[in-house]
């Protein structure tokens, strides 16, 4: 079976992992980090992903798109709240929110497609042969939307995904690997944008969880936001300044903000500094760790409340824990351990690199799929309820949270009114008691034969697969005849949205090589242009002045064809150049075979 | 009668299903897999799910061998490792599946095992509750209206602070209530199991099994009744 690699899609960073002779192990590009900044920027050579991106932060904040994860899954109302946070435009089409990247405009999966892209690169070239499947990590608290925008991005960026699997699990998958462990643990993993706490049992190779919770609006960049907000109110009071109109300063606070929070977590104070827009001075100001915690601490005790009703749901107290494990480059903060101690009663483990252990589990886990590890086997919850819409609104719960998946429920519909041809049936996710408090997954209209009132039978199965993703199939229990029921998202990609938008990331494909081949025509133009440059000082004297003239005027054809984005162009400047050169270059060649000759003896050059 | 002949055609159906192999069309004898072709079977829609586990009908169950019989059918029919298998196989291992977490967490608890027992057993489905079980109807009916009061009262008042200490009264003692039903409810259990451990075919067996099945419905349905209302109470006061 063909290599399966397991991604880490994170709201800061993504990651891309494989499994090395049964060790999981993160694929890093040559010289550079494993991590790949969730970062994409529109840039007058196409777009580019991850690290160079993340240099247009704050060059090109409208068109650099970071924490795209906060949007997958999400219509615009969903996030009305942060709009005002981020400086490129957010718009919707059709449910579906739409960012907009100059001329167009793109899902959050295409977005977060991009970045999957990069990293199937990546181990395309680390491993040496095409990859098209994977397993891809979600938030454990993402509800199905979130999931299947989640797959969809794969899909686009021409991956097979063929397992979902929560973040905190795939971290407890990695870290029982490595340590061994039995017993109840608690993987409390706080990362960029989401939190999560799952309680598993690991028992023979089984890793059972019992319950999780969470927040997928917690993490790192919310501390990063009210640091920001601190300091754009010093700007404010100190320099008469209000930066909230200019986006590329924002960004700039923003990245301060970031590093100032990341200092503390090993010093006790820092200064925060930055220029002003318009030459109007610097700005500085010393922040503590004190201060910073004390802004901190509503944020870290907000993920305490999720902590608890994941404990009461698996039926333990906090004594019942054996080891609690951290993940998510949010734990690294003093604050957030201290807090997590507190509430388990025992120091939390921190052994494992809290960026890279989910990256690792998501390898072993398609180590799992693809046959390579048999005595592993991980059992995961759905971690919210199911449910439909019933009379007067409310919702009526057909499986409930934290209950192990692949998991399924049953239940039958009839019709009210004599000769009715369907029943409306409106899919729910949520704990809330009204329907219109919960989020809604899908409507789907039940197909029912004219029969008089009552006499149908049709029975829906909802069946959550190990994806944690709905699947909904009907059966007439008269007919035994089953029902394909065509399922509408209420939030999310049309199948047929996902299909135009594969064939469009061909096309941006198509860009982003004749980009490639540009930055590469420019690359071998500039070496060309150096190493001839260096042959005219070193052996111009071995030339006529008019052949010199001439690889001068070939020099400066190619400098200015580089300037240009045609690749054709500046290699054909190129063979130019190399075509004027030649008479020096063959000068060259002889006067050092000449000069190499010279002082030996004739037994030694033949 | 046409649902009977319709009935008579599933049962068939099922035997069916059950005795032959659904892919190399060889008769059964092994449990889950196919003997010949090693292929998994669909779990038959007619296995309870003691049998499943291979447990006796008891209400006391060793949890621990739930569990690793649990454990062990799950490595036997998850999806996981199916990956590599037919569309027709990954079905069976997901729907198998589904079926194993249901049982499981349908005999883990022992208030969802008694119910599901006396599904098996009496073949009636959990009566729903809607008017306070006698004994406890006129305490309901006080709370039902202290509740109303409450919700109506401006919650800082003096007034609302009396109300709310008599509610949390109210809450002990009828969590108090559903103790005693538990405790009750072990009592049937065990009398349950001794029953079914005699074995015996007499009358009066025949007339103690229905009683302790009513009686278990009674009791199962006043708890689920007491429990929503305390639920309701929680929620209001918190």
């Amino acid at each position: 079976m063909a290599r399966i690699v397991g991604i880490d899609l994170g709201t800061t960073n993504s990651l891309v992992a494989y499994m090395d002779k049964g060790t999981p192990r993160v694929i890093s590009a040559r010289h550079e980090r494993a991590m790949v900044p969730s970062v994409v920027a529109l840039t007058d050579n196409g777009l580019i992903v991850g690290d160079p991106a993340k240099e247009h932060l704050t060059r090109n904040p409208e068109r650099t798109v970071y924490s795209v994860k906060r949007f997958m899954g999400k219509s615009l109302a969903d996030v009305q709240g942060e709009l005002a946070y981020f400086p490129y435009t957010l718009t919707e089409k059709g449910g579906v929110i739409r960012i907009q990247l100059g001329e167009k405009s793109y899902s959050p999966p295409q977005i977060s497609a991009m970045i999957l892209k990069e990293l199937k690169l990546r181990a395309e070239a680390f491993l040496g042969e095409s990859i098209t499947k994977a397993v891809i990590t979600v938030p454990a608290y993402f509800n199905d939307s979130q999931r299947q925008a989640t797959k969809d991005a794969g899909m686009i960026a021409g991956l097979e995904v063929l397992r979902i699997i929560n973040e905190p699990t795939a971290a407890s998958l990695a870290y029982g690997l490595q340590k061994k462990t039995q017993g109840t643990i608690a993987v409390y993993d706080l990362g960029g944008g989401t939190f999560d706490i799952s309680i598993l049992k690991l028992k023979n190779g089984i890793f059972e969880v019992l319950a999780t919770n969470g927040d997928t609006h917690l993490g790192g960049d919310d501390f990063d936001q009210l640091i920001a907000d601190l300091l754009l109110k010093d700007i404010r009071a100190q320099h008469g300044l209000d930066l909230s109109t200019h986006p590329d300063h924002m960004q700039a606070v923003r990245l301060q903000a970031e590093r100032a929070k990341i200092r503390l977590s090993e010093e006790l104070k820092t200064t925060v500094s930055l220029d002003l827009p318009d030459g109007q001075g610097r700005f500085s100001r010393e922040l503590t760790r004190d201060q910073l915690e004390a802004l901190c601490i509503p944020l870290v005790e907000r993920s305490l409340g999720p902590c608890r009703l994941a404990l009461k749901d698996s039926g333990l107290n906090p004594t019942d824990i054996d080891e609690v494990v951290l993940v998510g480059g949010s734990t690294r903060m003093p604050l957030v351990r201290q807090r997590v101690q507190a509430l388990f009663g025992k120091e939390p483990h921190c052994e494992l690199n809290p960026d890279e252990v989910v990256a690792l589990g998501a390898a072993v886990q398609a180590d799992i799929l693809s046959g390579g590890t048999t005595d592993m086997l991980l059992l995961d919850v759905t971690p919210l309820s199911l449910g439909i819409e019933t009379m007067g609104g409310v919702m009526s719960s057909l499986i409930r949270r934290n209950t192990t998946i692949p998991a399924s429920a049953k239940e039958m519909f009839t019709t009210y009114v004599d000769g009715q041809t369907g029943v409306d049936i409106h899919i729910l996710q949520g704990e809330r008691e009204l329907a219109k408090d919960n989020r809604s997954l899908a409507r789907f209209r039940l197909k029912v034969p004219p029969l008089p009132a009552g006499v149908p039978r049709i029975e829906v199965t909802f069946l959550i697969d190990a994806n944690g993703i709905l699947n909904v199939m009907a059966k007439d229990m008269r007919t035994g005849e089953t029902q394909s029921i065509e399922v509408k998202p209420s939030y999310g990609l049309s199948d047929q949205e996902v299909e135009r938008m594969i064939e469009d990331s061909f096309k941006f494909a198509a860009d982003d090589v004749s980009a490639r081949k540009v930055i590469e025509a420019r690359l071998d133009a500039g070496a060309l242009i150096t190493t001839t440059e260096k042959s005219l000082t070193d052996g111009g004297h071995l030339v006529e002045a008019e052949e010199i003239a001439k690889i001068r005027a070939a020099l400066s054809a190619l400098a200015a064809a580089k300037e240009g984005a045609d690749p054709r162009a500046i290699r054909g400047r190129m063979a130019d150049l190399e075509q004027a050169a030649k008479g020096l270059t063959v000068a060259m060649l002889d006067d050092s075979l000449k000069q190499g000759l010279q002082g030996k003896k004739i037994s030694d050059v033949t | 009668m046409s649902g009977h002949t319709h009935n008579a055609d599933d049962r068939r159906e099922l035997q069916m299903a059950r005795s032959m192999c659904w892919h190399c069309q060889s008769e059964m004898a092994g449990e889950y897999f196919c003997d010949r072709c090693v292929k998994v079977q669909p779990v038959s829609k007619d296995l309870d799910y003691f049998t499943c586990f291979g447990l006796p009908r008891r209400l006391a169950i060793d949890t621990q061998v739930l569990e690793s019989k649990f454990y062990e059918l799950s490595r036997a029919f998850h999806p996981d490792f199916y990956q590599n298998k037919s569309d027709a196989e990954q079905s069976i291992s997901l729907g198998n599946s589904a079926m194993l977490n249901t049982a499981y967490r349908t005999l883990r608890d022992p208030i969802q095992r008694a119910e599901y027992l006396l599904d098996l057993e009496a073949g009636s489905v959990k009566d729903i509750r809607t008017s306070p079980p006698a004994d406890l109807f006129e305490e309901i009916l006080e709370l039902q209206e202290t509740l109303d009061e409450f919700r109506e009262s401006d919650r800082s008042s003096e007034h609302a602070s009396t109300l709310r200490a008599k509610l949390h009264t109210d809450r002990t003692n009828l969590e108090e209530r559903q103790r005693d039903m538990e405790a009750k409810l072990q009592q049937l259990f065990s009398r349950w199991d001794a029953l079914q451990d005699r074995g015996e075919a007499t009358e009066q067996a025949r007339a103690e099994r229905t009683l302790i099945l009513k009686d278990m419905r009674d009791i199962l349905s006043n708890r689920t009744y007491v429990k929503n209302i305390v639920n309701d109470l929680v929620a209001t006061i918190a």
